[in-house]
């Protein structure tokens, strides 16, 4: 079985972020590149799949990103991934979920896969729009939410899909695109085994011409606009209640709560 | 208390442009670490912070428990060395042909920090699988080597140091346990005491080196062997057979590294443990040297890692702490406390010799690796001496100074901090035993003045002086230059006592100790101070970084290369009023105990 698992590469997420005004974008120069948090969940599902499926199956990690990031997906390999394949294009640079969906899809119909593993969104984007799009340009069935492959073979996987009030069990044919939760769960570490092991691994690129791109990409492909951007509102300073004992302070808490309507 | 976060940019700063990762990288058999060093230190650091930072406290506040000889270590520790086992930490310097990584002692250095930083209590229990699968390296036979090191290295068993006794403590010439010869392996007696991990939960047995002597064995250090007694002997097979005849009788209530039990093993209460000599007879405690080193080393790296962790703790309670308005303000606002004064120096004080050690230290794991690597013999043999005489000054300042980084980290939170809630507690406690075990200061002092220095006259010292000279330009070149001036004349009037009256020459081994440190960790201060200079000047895009290095480095200059002068003063002036009084005159000050 083929497995590919799609990660994107966000700033990193402990550094402090900041957007340009200018290009409206988040500002990357001087900011370390890291595997986008909620797609480790996806790795170590895939991971999962290939401990129990055996030998047979391969993971690879597919990522679409400028070739100067190839190095960021080292942390993937050595956790355990067989390869990886980058989309790289300069063309392919300001792509929305649209445009982004569309390319992802040409490349990976050229790359072949069986299943492919998402996480739900990224920590930079935060749309969780690509992979619905993703599932709809391949023609696969998409299962969303999923925090556990039940069973996966003979051209079928069932799963949970996690609900707001529990869970349901889904199945569909393969290939087919699912999107993980953290209930897969937590993300290994890599061995230092994978650490040195990951530097041998193959870490292949392809154009916009080798997937067969021909559209509008990049921003000038792109249907949606960023037509501003504005900080949060500021959290007010909280108001500290000084009571003369435990009897008064709850009596203020409760005023608090009943003046807002909150009970 | 506040997670731990692994300083990888000053440890990436100081392997790359102080102790030369990049160089050491292209020795011969280092060619694998090419390229893995950046994502090593950052799993590392992840699995630092994720895995053993979370059990750290809760391992001090439970304990270790023992019940009837079996010993349960806290919650969450089995499972922590699972895992770490199973990443393959233990082996990351050991040789690829016995199941390790063979990556340089320098980047085992940086990972060191980075456990012990995060909780010391567990990452004394790797360290001791390291010391034991370098003495079985070193000394052992190649069966030994087959049987007891891959197991060792994939932690499936633990290794031990059984050196000391009741009465045998920093003079192990005392050790009195016995090894008679019963066939083809020996039957050993004896009690061995404040055993580290010598009884736990963590793994399927346990190979205890043991120091003991030999029925004919002469007197002192030269009557002592070693040897292997495993917890459970190993069939034919590999497979674990009976229980040997070594049991734990109890484990120490200390004041601190409560999550790791500290024995007492009892050997051959029914009849003798069975036990196999390892290397040749009588040469024992020659070869239990050896991989001291390495073992002064780690404890050294223990304290920088454990001070770092206190200081980190310090500068967030700093940034949260308000309290009081600024003395230079007329606003009545109180202020976070790192704006006052007196607590910036208490942070920058740490924060400088934090740098200091951290240099020393790892300029010191370059040394290692030179001197087992380098293709040309003579800088193999340069790096050598230089390592042998820097052992006892890592070890002996790097925790010292690490015990006062500690207590002024817990001053800065103020009485909060004598609370046991916030950690720091915790890191005033665990930090204080690395100045005593592995050989207390004393000794490290004793060792450098008596041992590393008087053995070739002096003349790696005046080496080392000379090189430091070399590189006492820059920023703070001249601060270096008089601390260099001090080091020198007290060097010198050491070796001179020494001829006349050896007390005087030793009385104060421990301030002249500590100026060797101050003097060599300002070598690399000035060093970085240099670098981040021409960076700079070059417009580096990490300019903020250099510049807080290059402001640093002048305050070490100030406020702890000063020292050096006064040390010097120590040594040479008081060296005498040592050893003046009488012992009887020591109780003069209580009446009653006039005689």
């Amino acid at each position: 079985m083929k497995i590919v698992v799609t990660v994107k590469l966000v700033p990193d997420p402990n550094a402090v972020r900041r957007i340009d005004p200018a290009t409206k974008r988040l500002v990357r120069a001087g900011v370390e590149t890291a595997l986008n948090p909620f797609d480790e969940y996806a790795i170590e599902a895939a991971l999962q799949l290939k401990e129990r499926l055996g030998a047979e199956t391969t993971v690879t990690i597919f990522t679409m990103a400028p070739e100067s990031m190839k190095e960021s997906l080292r942390k993937a390999l050595a956790m355990g991934a067989d390869d990886a394949v980058m989309l790289s294009d300069p063309a392919l640079e300001g792509s929305d979920v649209s445009v982004t969906s569309y390319a992802m899809a040409q490349a990976l119909k050229k790359t072949g896969f069986d299943l492919i593993l998402s996480g739900a969104l990224s920590d930079d984007g935060n749309t969780g729009g690509v992979p619905g799009a993703l599932a709809e340009y391949l023609g696969v069935p998409g299962l969303t939410n999923v925090r556990k492959i039940e069973e996966i073979g003979d051209g079928r996987i069932k799963a949970q899909r996690e609900t707001d009030s529990g869970y349901q069990v889904v199945s569909g044919p393969l290939p087919a695109l699912v999107t993980v939760t953290m209930a897969v769960g937590e993300p290994r570490y890599a061995s230092l085994k994978g650490i040195m092991g990951a530097k041998k691994k193959t870490i292949s690129t392809l154009s916009a011409a080798d997937c067969g791109i021909d559209r509008l990409v990049g921003s000038d492909g792109a249907k949606m606009e960023v037509v501003s951007i504005a900080a949060p509102k500021a959290r007010e300073k909280a108001r500290v209640v000084e009571a003369e004992d435990g009897a008064a302070g709850a009596q203020a808490i409760l005023d608090f709560l009943r003046e807002r309507k909150l009970v | 208390m506040a997670p731990y976060q692994a300083p990888l940019r000053d440890m990436q700063f100081v392997l790359r442009e102080l102790a030369g990762l990049d160089e050491i990288s292209k020795l011969p058999g280092f060619e694998e670490a090419a390229g893995v060093a950046d994502p090593v230190l950052e799993e590392a650091a992840s699995f630092a912070a994720g895995v053993l930072d979370p059990i750290n406290q809760s391992g001090d506040k439970e304990g270790c428990t023992w019940r009837d000889g079996v010993v349960s270590t806290p919650k969450g520790f089995r499972e922590a060395y699972a895992q770490f086992a199973r990443a393959g930490w233990i082996g990351l310097a050991v040789p690829p042909e016995h199941g390790g990584q063979g990556l340089p002692a320098l980047l085992s250095g940086a990972t060191l920090e980075m456990w012990n930083a995060a909780n010391v209590g567990f990452a004394n229990g790797p360290l001791l699988n390291q010391g034991a699968i370098e003495a079985i390296e070193l000394t052992g036979s190649d069966d030994q080597k087959k049987q007891f090191i891959p197991k060792l290295v994939s932690g499936e068993w633990t290794g031990t140091m059984c050196l000391t006794e009741p009465q045998a403590g920093s003079d192990l010439a005392q050790v009195r346990t016995k090894a008679v010869l019963d066939g083809d392996r020996y039957r050993i007696s004896g009690q061995k005491i404040f055993i580290t991990f010598g009884e736990h939960d963590m793994a399927a047995n346990i190979i205890h080196l043991v120091l003991a002597r030999l029925p004919d064995a002469p007197q002192g250090t030269k009557g002592i062997s070693m040897f292997i007694v495993p917890k459970f002997l190993i069939g034919p097979g590999g497979e674990l057979g009976e229980r040997n005849d070594v049991q734990c009788a109890g484990i120490e209530h200390k004041l601190g590294l409560n999550a790791n039990p500290t024995c007492t093993l009892n050997y051959g209460e029914h009849g003798g443990a069975t036990g196999y000599l390892i290397g040749k007879p009588n040469e024992g405690l020659k070869n239990m040297f050896i991989m001291m080193n390495a073992a002064r080393f780690s404890v050294g790296v223990q304290g920088l890692a454990i001070a770092d962790r206190a200081y980190q703790s310090a500068l967030r309670y700093a940034k949260e702490r308000v309290q009081s308005r600024d003395i230079a303000s007329r606003s009545p606002e109180p202020r976070p406390i790192i704006e006052h004064p007196d607590v910036r120096r208490m942070l920058m004080t740490m924060k400088a010799q934090l740098e200091a050690m951290r240099a020393l230290a790892y300029v010191t794991a370059a040394s290692l690796d030179l001197s087992a690597k380098h293709p040309d013999a003579a800088v193999r043999q340069a790096n050598r001496a230089f390592l042998e005489l820097m052992i006892p000054v890592v070890k002996g300042w790097c925790t010292e100074t690490a015990v006062e980084i500690c207590s002024t980290a817990l001053q800065v939170f103020g009485g909060i901090g004598y609370v046991e809630e916030t950690g720091i507690a915790q890191q005033y406690r665990d930090v204080r035993i690395t100045t005593i075990y592995e050989g207390t200061t004393g000794i490290q002092a004793l060792d450098l003045v008596g041992r590393k220095i008087a053995q070739d006259m002096g003349a790696t010292a005046k080496t080392v002086i000379s090189q430091m000279r070399k590189d006492a330009e820059g920023p703070i070149g001249p601060d270096l230059a008089k601390a260099l001036a001090s080091l020198s004349e007290t060097s010198d009037w050491i070796g001179m006592t020494a001829m006349g009256d050896l007390h005087a020459a030793v009385a104060c081994s421990v301030p002249y100790l500590r100026l060797w440190g101050i003097t060599a960790g300002g070598w690399q201060m000035a060093r970085a101070a240099k670098i981040a200079q021409e960076k700079i000047a070059a417009g580096d895009a990490e300019a903020e970084f250099y510049k807080a290095k290059l402001a640093t480095a002048k305050f070490y200059a100030a406020h702890i290369l000063s020292q050096t002068a006064s040390l010097a003063r120590e040594v040479i002036d008081g060296s005498a009023d040592v050893m003046t009084l009488s012992q009887a005159q020591f109780d003069l000050d209580r009446k009653g105990a006039i005689a």
